[in-house]
């Protein structure tokens, strides 16, 4: 069987063509012009995981929010409940640009970081 | 009336690039113009990840790309003004803002580089049919109240045009609890990136409608509800085909323009095409001393090439200032062949070229499998094979000192077949 998908590593966007054996474990990955696009297909259809972007709300700062990120990708299905969790929460200025937010954010090993400084 | 050596209009990924490479080059006496409360432009409202892969070879999102570029002019010690206004320049380079504290001030500038960036076209630009109710907005000013000032436009949204923003827009709104109702696009083709279709829309099960356009807004105070229609290959609207969605919120995300009042107040050429100043190989405009750069004079895709070309343009302010660029000599024309909307820069005078010439354009349609051939005097010159061209990807090509030797007139690219 053979699947396809858009790589979302970069820009480009590699049109991926996967073939699956019977038991629909992954046998070749085609289309991808660099070995990020393999991984990525591989974890597509496995465990699809994606950073996540979002903002926090401030106090004493020159903007209501500020915008932070995961510090690495976190699993697709979880983005609800982390964007859950960073609706309760409220930082004081000043902030600076990699200071942690929320530490091990729903449990997941993965930090909620500040993606700018902010006076 | 106090004199700059060189003044950078505009405090965004272009301004602060060309700022500092013009401080690199040895100019010590600039001035940056940012008419917002701070530096960083656009990238700060722009929170989603990815810039940044060419210049930092890493992923980072806006306000952390801006902020590395922001803390170099600090320590650089380049001067910069906030709420700085720019209400007029002149040709012959004086500059007039206003500022919160110091009013109005009259400056002049020996060299100057445009880098106001652009503008968003609105529900006017298109002459949408219905009312005209609240609730209406563009992309970016929403992704500004959304991401900056602690706004949320709507709960209930339909999203016009398929361009980045809007893509982006509709991943945001939805992980921040709106529900996006879809997305219509009049061409039969999206003019965002694959990556953003796949990771804004389809991960949300959020619907794509191609060859669609909003034929109708309805709400007396608010906006209760849009229409759309299917449109045929003229783009006209097909009776019939009509999908009614109801909603508060209607974001158009339908293209950019560049934001050249300044630039035609100083009798700066513009291009048809990109409605940008013409430029030369030097980022020079027709006015001898003011230079383009950034979205000001092409809108662009991706930050990394809007920071590289910013650069390009303070070495050259920093050359003209040292008086080492050549005003005078035989001239190259770019011309866009078939299928390439246009080139930059447009003019090339090959004695200032130092290593080679950067040509960016944009393709007119999308295409597979194709080669991008370039002609010297109507000769081919070479051929550079490409697994697909879409008109939402800049395209370049690099152009070596031998190649544009012995050229007399004008080097042409072009869409053609491959053999």
């Amino acid at each position: 069987m053979q699947k396809e998908m858009v790589c979302i590593v970069c820009p480009i966007g590699c049109n991926l063509k996967i073939n699956l054996d019977e038991n629909m474990a992954i046998c070749e990955v085609s289309g991808n012009t660099c070995p990020r696009g393999d991984a990525y297909a591989r974890k597509e259809l496995t465990n699809p995981t994606r950073m996540l972007t979002s903002t926090v709300k401030i106090e004493g700062a020159q903007y209501e929010r500020l915008p932070v990120i995961t510090s690495s990708d976190i699993p697709k299905p979880m983005m609800k409940a982390v964007m859950q969790q960073l609706r309760h929460v409220v930082v004081q200025a000043p902030i600076n640009n990699r200071d942690v937010v929320v530490k091990n954010v729903c449990g997941l090993n993965v930090d909620i970081i500040a993606s700018r400084t902010m006076k | 009336m106090r004199t700059y050596d060189l003044v950078v209009i505009g405090g965004g990924s272009a301004g602060l690039a060309a700022a500092l490479a013009a401080n690199d080059s040895g100019v010590k006496d600039i001035l940056i113009l940012e008419r917002d409360k701070e530096l960083g432009g656009i990238l700060q409202q722009c929170i989603h990840n990815g810039f940044g892969l060419h210049t930092f070879k890493e992923e980072l999102a806006g306000p952390a790309y801006a902020e590395r570029y922001i803390d170099l002019i600090k320590k650089q010690e380049v001067e910069y003004k906030l709420n700085a206004m720019v209400t007029h320049l002149s040709d012959d380079k004086e500059i007039e803002y206003v500022t919160p504290t110091e009013g109005y001030v009259h400056i002049k500038a020996k060299a100057v580089i445009l880098a106001m960036g652009c503008r968003e076209r609105t529900r006017g630009a298109i002459a949408v049919p219905g009312f005209r109710p609240a609730g209406i907005w563009t992309a970016g000013t929403a992704q500004r109240y959304l991401n900056m000032e602690g706004y949320m436009v709507g709960k209930r949204v339909f999203i016009l045009g398929s361009g980045d923003i809007g893509l982006i827009m509709a991943r945001r709104m939805t992980l921040e609890g709106a529900d996006v109702l879809g997305v219509a696009e009049i061409m039969p083709y999206s003019n965002g990136l694959p990556r953003n279709i796949k990771q804004c829309l389809d991960d949300f099960d959020i619907p794509l409608f191609l060859s669609h356009t909003i034929s109708r807004i309805e709400g007396r105070n608010r906006v209760n509800q849009v229409t759309i229609k299917q449109v045929d290959e003229k783009m006209k609207p097909i009776d019939g085909t009509e999908k009614v969605f109801d909603v508060d919120t209607v974001l158009f995300s339908v293209g950019l323009i560049p934001e050249n009042a300044l630039s035609e107040e100083a009798h700066v050429t513009l291009h048809h095409r990109t409605k940008g100043p013409i430029v030369n190989e030097s980022y020079q405009t027709n006015v001898k001393g003011i230079f383009a750069c950034g979205n000001v004079l092409h809108v662009h895709d991706l930050v990394d090439w809007v920071s590289l070309e910013g650069a390009k343009a303070g070495k050259s302010a920093a050359r003209f200032l040292k008086d080492e660029l050549h005003q005078e000599g035989r001239t190259i024309e770019m011309v866009a062949g078939d299928g390439i909307g246009y080139i930059v820069p447009h003019i090339v005078n090959p004695d200032n070229i130092t290593v080679a010439l950067e040509c960016m354009f944009r393709v007119t349609r999308a295409v597979k499998n194709v080669a991008l051939a370039v002609y010297r005097d109507g000769e081919l010159l070479k051929t550079v094979k490409k697994v697909h061209l879409a008109p939402a990807e800049m395209e370049r090509i690099m152009l070596s000192k031998d190649d544009l030797k012995g050229c007399q007139s004008n080097i042409k690219i072009q869409i053609s077949e491959v053999k």
